[in-house]
């Protein structure tokens, strides 16, 4: 049977709320696993969208627009919140506008919705959390809510759980409701309000005052556009006072409002045990006490719960990519998959662990409220550095992956403090230098304990996560002086009641952070790795053809089937492909830095990601394909010495010199790229590029002169 | 007087909000005059303060605390 299309179906919805409303919560509960992250075209703001199966099978499309007070933008997530809601050409331009609303909240939330509303879009308003609120001692009434609103209300608790099915049903049965009473009326002559009005055809008197406030900002239109609302400005001056004016209205208006529908009784013990907590969480000595004790368990987490998960990714793609190479025939494409794409792949693969486990940490720290404590300790520490209190979060994800936590700089507002905190954030020590850190300083540092606790391998490794910390200070200093900008710092934001986290919530982020990477970083990370298979596989003809004759003369009686052959095969190769060419004529300009050609190939090859390193270095002393264990990497780095000295290579001068250059060098091209999505110029990562190649060559030509004179 | 003049558990009412680029803002969060205020604790070291308005906690720096003129 065919169904009669009704005018008003709905087939887009849009999730519009405050931060800390319980919108991601209710996004997740309508669209459960039917829901995926993207980009909205042309800007780097995460689109989430996903599909709602109504009652009557109907499938609707849902957007969760990032969180927001007022739908007038500070930052590029609430910019786009406009952009989609003014925008009726605009592709995801709702038919139906779900407003979540802090019912303990009531009055900061219910200002959004009096914009959306006038805006004259269909809304209807998920009023969240009224559990919370009755703990708080508010109660609500509902249908005077209804009333008085002109939209539909439905109650749900902050889980979200029983409610669900009647909001649902008001979706479904959603009928536009003709509703001429405004809110607000700007105060703009009736002139002006007609010919802006005529001018984009909009209906509403709303938009004339949307349009003055946010001539420059506001999406889909044209320059010429712009200009008239310019001239408007100039010959009106209507508009001045105008934004003021109409928060004013609202709130006034909103006051009104409560004063009917809400009543209020004494605070329960929920909300003053979150009260008590925070007496620990912002006291002097114990809240960074806490602070200090919640990054160690999520380093230790980081490090030590991801280890089996990486080591089995590790295994299953070196042993997909062994039985590709024995199950088909030789040859160059073969080759080309089990050397180039398939170790790609891994080497994407690898971090998913870490990852997934930094964003689930992210996700409680930030679900529970603490995040915004952390925020409240932390932002005059950083203020003399160029940074806020928000670039501790960027910073600590930093420790895991620089990509993600490049990502999470978006809600600085202040550009300068965002810069800043993109352009130091990867000199904080990433779980990729982790593998280079510990073969190095387990070749140079003696594996010793000093005072029966304090191992001193361990210190090293220590120390230099420190390094790079003070890195990170110094570098944003200079950039604090370097930067001019004439937009003002400022901290102003909720600080949220403590709440046990949603693990859906912390589920659905750690799926879709992970995705983002892969799709992301893994573009960036398997072409290079491609390049460099090519480089590293290729070299000019006549030496090639001559690998297997002068291999088999220096091992007489094996053949292609011995692993000592094929190690020393491949390793000869490398020594004759275009890497190594590369690697000899860069030998000059590194070798103050103590490195020979051969390090040389290892930092060519691992320019895509500093973890390429280790298994370069495991091929250049060909340790052989199937011998990935760092014990035998390091039995072959300490005992290689140089062929005109005699001496050996890895001396501490060099082990130093080159722990330090890794520490310092932006050996990360899908970093690179990332940032240069985030700050949408070429500028921004060219200068992270050159900066840190300096600084990670000075440092590193220091240490080694300096640890060579002793 | 202004909100940064304030001492812990002290509140009073916002009689003006100065001109600054961050007055929407500050509107926007529920910062109106005539609105109560209270100064819930500061930062271990002085800087931003949290206070309790139109019934929620929110942070501010001392800097952006001037600009919100106040009554007691």
């Amino acid at each position: 049977m065919q169904e009669v299309t009704i005018e008003h179906n709905v087939s887009t919805i849009a999730i519009v709320g405050n931060p800390n409303s319980g919108k991601s919560t209710l996004f997740n509960r309508l669209t459960g696993l039917r829901q995926k992250t993207g980009n909205y075209p042309g800007i780097t703001v995460d689109k989430k969208t996903g599909i709602i199966k109504l009652h009557n099978g109907k499938k609707v499309r849902v957007i969760d627009l990032p969180g927001t007070y007022s739908v007038y933008p500070r930052s590029k997530d609430e910019k786009i919140v406009l952009d989609i809601l003014a925008d009726d050409n605009s592709e995801f331009f709702p038919d139906l506008v779900i407003v979540t609303v802090d019912a303990s909240n009531l009055k900061r939330n219910l200002l959004l919705l009096t914009q959306v509303k006038d805006m004259g879009l269909n809304a209807i308003c998920a009023l969240n959390m009224v559990d919370i609120a009755e703990k708080k001692g508010i109660k609500i009434d509902v249908v005077e809510l209804e009333k008085e609103l002109g939209v539909p209300v439905y109650p749900l608790n902050s889980e979200i759980g029983k409610g669900i099915n009647p909001l649902l049903e008001g979706i479904s049965k959603y009928q536009p409701v003709n509703n001429s009473a405004y809110s607000f009326i700007p105060a703009i002559s009736e002139e002006t309000i007609g010919s802006i009005l005529s001018r984009f055809k909009k209906r509403n008197g709303y938009f004339a005052a949307l349009y003055l406030n946010q001539t420059e900002t506001i999406g889909g239109l044209s320059e010429e556009d712009r200009q008239f609302l310019r001239d408007i400005k100039v010959s009106s001056n209507s508009h001045r006072g105008l934004q003021n004016a109409e928060v004013l209205d609202r709130y006034r208006y909103i006051d009104r409002v409560i004063e009917k529908v809400e009543t209020r009784h004494g605070e329960s013990r929920r909300i003053r045990f979150s009260a008590k907590l925070d007496l620990v969480f912002t006291h002097r000595i114990f809240g960074y006490a806490t602070f200090l004790g919640i990054l160690f368990i999520i380093f230790q987490a980081i490090f030590s719960w991801a280890e089996a998960p990486m080591d089995w990714i590790d295994r299953g793609f070196a042993f997909f990519s062994g039985w590709i190479k024995l199950t088909f025939p030789e040859g160059h494409f073969v080759d080309m998959i089990a050397e180039g794409i398939i170790p790609g792949l891994g080497g994407i693969a690898i971090f998913i662990p870490q990852i997934a486990l930094l964003f689930a940490f992210i996700g409680v720290l930030e679900e529970s409220g603490y995040m915004a404590r952390v925020v409240f300790l932390m932002d005059k520490l950083m203020k003399p550095f160029g940074l806020s209190g928000k670039s501790v979060v960027p910073l600590i994800s930093g420790v895991a992956c620089a990509i993600p936590a490049v990502m999470a700089t978006r809600n600085i507002e202040n550009w300068k403090e965002r810069i800043i905190t993109i352009m130091v954030t990867p000199l904080m020590t990433c779980s990729a230098r982790l593998p280079i850190y510990i073969i190095l300083i387990s070749l140079v540092v003696p594996n010793t304990t000093l005072f029966g606790v304090l191992n001193l391998q361990g210190l090293a490794l220590l120390g230099f996560y420190l390094l790079g910390f003070i890195g990170v200070l110094a570098v944003s200093i200079i950039f604090k002086m370097l930067i001019h900008s004439t937009s003002k710092s400022f901290l102003v934001m909720e600080m949220p009641i403590f709440k046990m986290p949603r693990w859906r919530n912390i589920f659905m982020m750690m799926i879709n952070k992970s995705k983002t990477f892969v799709y992301e970083a893994g573009k960036i990370i398997m072409a290079v790795s491609l390049i460099l298979w090519v480089l590293a596989s290729f070299g000019p003809k006549n030496d090639m053809m001559q690998a297997d004759e002068v291999v088999s003369a220096q091992l007489p009686g094996k053949t292609i089937d011995d692993k000592e052959y094929r190690s020393a095969l491949s390793a000869y190769k490398l020594e004759h492909s275009y890497a190594a060419i590369l690697g000899k004529t860069i030998e000059p300009v590194i070798k103050p830095l103590g490195f020979d050609w051969k390090i040389g190939i290892a930092l060519i090859t691992s320019f895509a990601a500093r973890e390429v390193f280790v298994s370069t270095i495991a091929t250049i002393y060909s340790v052989g394909e199937d011998a990935g264990n760092s014990l035998t990497i390091k039995e072959k780095m300490a005992a290689e010495v140089n062929p005109d000295t005699g001496e050996k290579i890895y001396t501490p001068a060099v082990a130093f010199s080159l722990l330090v250059f890794y520490a310092f060098s932006m050996q990360c091209m899908s970093t690179l790229a990332v940032v240069y999505r985030e700050t949408k110029s070429i500028k921004w990562p060219l200068i992270q590029l050159g900066y840190m190649s300096v600084l990670a060559y000075v440092a590193s030509f220091l240490t080694y002169t300096i640890v060579s004179a002793f | 007087m202004n909100l940064a003049n304030l001492k812990k558990g002290e509140s009073a009412i916002i009689s003006k909000i100065e001109e600054t680029p961050i007055i929407h803002k500050l509107m926007d969060m529920g910062c109106l005059p005539g609105e109560k205020v209270t100064l819930k604790y500061r930062a271990p070291l002085g800087d931003p303060i949290c206070i309790q308005i139109a019934g929620y906690e929110l942070i501010l720096r001392t800097e952006e605390a001037r600009s919100i003129q106040i009554q007691k």
